[in-house]
């Protein structure tokens, strides 16, 4: 089986975000970056699959800056074949995203391509159906359970108050949901391979974004809460508190 | 030619989802702004109800696209349908609820018009003739205002941030897709309803969470007895990460970076350290409320209202006062 992860190099979930000079961008001094949180269960859905089939490749791939190497270095690592970086620098929405990604993928072949149900930057959630529509293939998204077998996909996924369950033939774009899988991570004999193995850089094709950013801001600060109380006493003026200041009793 | 605000609204076993009357409600609002009319589409099977309830809805008009496909949702099934409805609409801009159903959705409608999309906008604007929105971005540490530079804009629209209205009569318009069923790819074949007829997360007025405090998974009772004080329907379940994956709670019911989004008009956070990725996922809520024994826990630095207090103590007082509260 041949298999492609798509993965996102992103502000770690624990920065500190601060606005750049522009007004419309971050500031990424002193902010660390790390594979998004969400594409390691890609890629270890991806290590799964390929494992129970016992053959096939697994291809890493990430739209980025040059610095996205480190984070592809880290898959090959963690038992990925083959990784290939399409450069490119500055922002791009989820429309441009979608179709550089799917202008590299449409040659690929991949039987089944495996994403992070959202990037926890720009928190879009928007690539996997994008690319899937712009492929024509199916997509199921915010996958929590995946069984494939004879090139039927059947896939968990929730809903509001329940679950979902879906069926697809290959090829599919899965997006991938908390709760898929343990990802597994490096170890030194893993980083060691990792060294050998295939990587590729290539120019992406630049399309412009559908979308400008005007602004980046952050929230106001909630900075005029009160501790109402201490222990069981304190129930009594916080529900005060909630009659008549907050008005939501 | 008019330039139409479209909503795609949502059914749920026939009848609308809330926050589908939310986004009418925003449309309303920038119609006003950008001109045109708001045209609510709503596709499925046996939805009469969603009909009625979205001809009174304060939209101009209804167009309901019915087909036995329709059914149930199926991502590239609705795609085409609802492509091929806004072909007859000329559509300046076209919303979604940030549900389960618009999320999975929208994007592939976007995609087929070859257009950008704003997800889980909190503003919608309409200025020097730009049509734009606001979104969190970052969990929620920041906001982005984008604008539209190709047409329709598109956006999905976050629960409970828009005050839902009623009124007028709207005309229904009936479209019959030609989409056939054995055309649909990815093809839903059982939905399990969750455990109990629990009211969903996101939708939720008042989301009661427990952390690590608690100590056990059997002592989440105490969050469920508050959650139940507020009345039926009301209060949802919720909980940090750290309870989650230690097994205590279902991740749907984590809330946070990697969980869900909520922003209810009250939030009760319970035995609940307050970490940044928790945060993410709650620091829009109307009011914020923390019970947490350690005074220096960073949760009360987001709270409006906080007892420092230990949890087994303050939870079965605030629950009898809750109930009180509710029956007065
Ligand atoms: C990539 C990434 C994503 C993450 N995503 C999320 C996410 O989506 N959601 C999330 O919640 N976390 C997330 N986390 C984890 C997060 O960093 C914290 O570890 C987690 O939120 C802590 O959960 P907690 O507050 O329940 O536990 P703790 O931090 O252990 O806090 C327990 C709190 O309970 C208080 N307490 C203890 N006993 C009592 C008592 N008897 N009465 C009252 N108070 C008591 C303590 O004072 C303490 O403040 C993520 C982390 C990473 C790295
Ligand atoms: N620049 C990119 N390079 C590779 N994969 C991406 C990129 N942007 C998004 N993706 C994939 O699409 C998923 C959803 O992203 P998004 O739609 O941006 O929230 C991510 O988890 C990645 O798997």
């Amino acid at each position: 089986m041949n298999i492609v992860v798509c993965i996102k190099r992103v502000a770690a979930s624990n920065s500190t975000i601060k606005v750049a000079a522009d007004g419309a961008s971050l500031d990424d001094s002193g902010v660390e970056f790390e594979i998004n949180p969400y594409d390691e269960f890609a890629v270890e859905q991806a290590l799964q699959t390929k494992e129970a089939v016992g053959a096939g490749e697994v291809t890493v791939v990430s739209l980025g800056c040059s610095d996205s190497v480190k984070e592809l270095r880290d898959c090959l690592a963690r038992g990925a074949d083959k990784a290939v970086l399409l450069k490119h620098d500055g922002q791009a929405d989820a429309y441009a995203n979608s179709e550089m990604l799917a202008s590299w993928l449409k040659d690929q072949n991949a039987d089944l391509i495996l994403m992070g149900k959202q990037s926890i930057d720009d928190d879009n959630g928007q690539v996997p159906q994008r690319v899937a529509t712009l492929l024509d293939i199916s997509c199921v998204t915010d996958v929590k359970k995946v069984e494939i077998q004879d090139g039927t996909v059947t896939a968990e996924r929730d809903i509001e108050g329940g679950r979902e369950i879906v069926s697809c033939k290959l090829p599919a774009i899965l997006s991938t949901q908390k709760g898929l899988n343990e990802p597994r991570y490096a170890n030194l004999k893993g980083i060691m391979k990792a060294k050998k193995k295939p990587f590729e850089e290539i120019d992406a094709s630049v399309v412009e974004s559908a979308l400008t950013t005007v602004s980046l801001s952050l929230p106001p600060a909630r900075g005029d809460g009160r501790i109402v109380g201490e222990g069981p006493e304190a129930v009594d003026a916080l529900i005060d508190a909630l009659k008549d200041e907050a008005k939501v009793l | 030619m008019s330039n139409d605000v479209v909503v795609i609204a949502e059914a749920r076993d026939g009848s609308l989802k809330r926050p589908s009357l939310e986004v009418v409600s925003a449309a309303i609002d920038l119609a006003a702004k950008a001109g045109g009319e708001v045209v609510a589409v709503i596709l499925g099977s046996g939805i009469d109800a969603a009909k009625t309830e979205l001809q009174a809805s304060g939209a101009h008009r209804v167009v309901a696209v019915e087909s036995e496909a329709l059914a149930k949702y199926s991502g590239d099934g609705y795609a085409t349908a609802a492509v091929e409805a806004l072909k007859d609409i000329s559509a300046s801009s076209i919303l979604m609820a940030h549900t389960a159903m618009g999320k999975d959705l929208a994007p592939r409608i976007a995609a087929r018009l070859g257009v950008g999309l704003i997800s889980d906008a909190t503003a919608l604007h309409f200025e020097d003739n730009k049509f734009g929105a606001t979104k969190p971005v970052y969990a929620g540490k920041a906001y982005t205002k984008s604008v539209a530079n190709k047409s329709p804009f598109m956006a999905t629209v976050r629960p409970n941030n828009f005050e839902a209205r009623s009124g007028g009569s709207a005309d229904i318009a009936q479209v019959t897709p030609s989409l056939d069923a054995s055309a649909i790819k990815a093809i839903v074949t059982e939905v399990i309803a969750g455990a109990r007829d629990s009211v969903p997360l996101q939708e939720a007025s008042v989301v009661v969470s427990g952390g690590r405090g608690l100590k056990e998974a059997e002592h989440f009772n105490l969050i469920e007895d508050l959650a139940a004080a507020f009345g039926p329907g009301v209060a949802a379940v919720g909980a940090s990460r750290a309870v989650v994956d230690a097994g205590w709670r279902p991740h749907r019911e984590q809330v946070g970076q990697t969980g869900k989004v909520v922003s209810p008009p009250l939030y009760i956070a319970c035995g609940i350290s307050g970490a940044i990725q928790h945060l993410a996922g709650m620091r829009t809520s109307k009011c914020i409320v923390a019970i947490n024994k350690d005074p220096e826990a960073p949760i009360f630095k987001v709270a409006d209202f906080g007892i420092v207090g230990d949890v087994f103590d303050v939870l079965p007082v605030l629950t009898e006062a809750v109930k009180a509260a509710v029956a007065s």
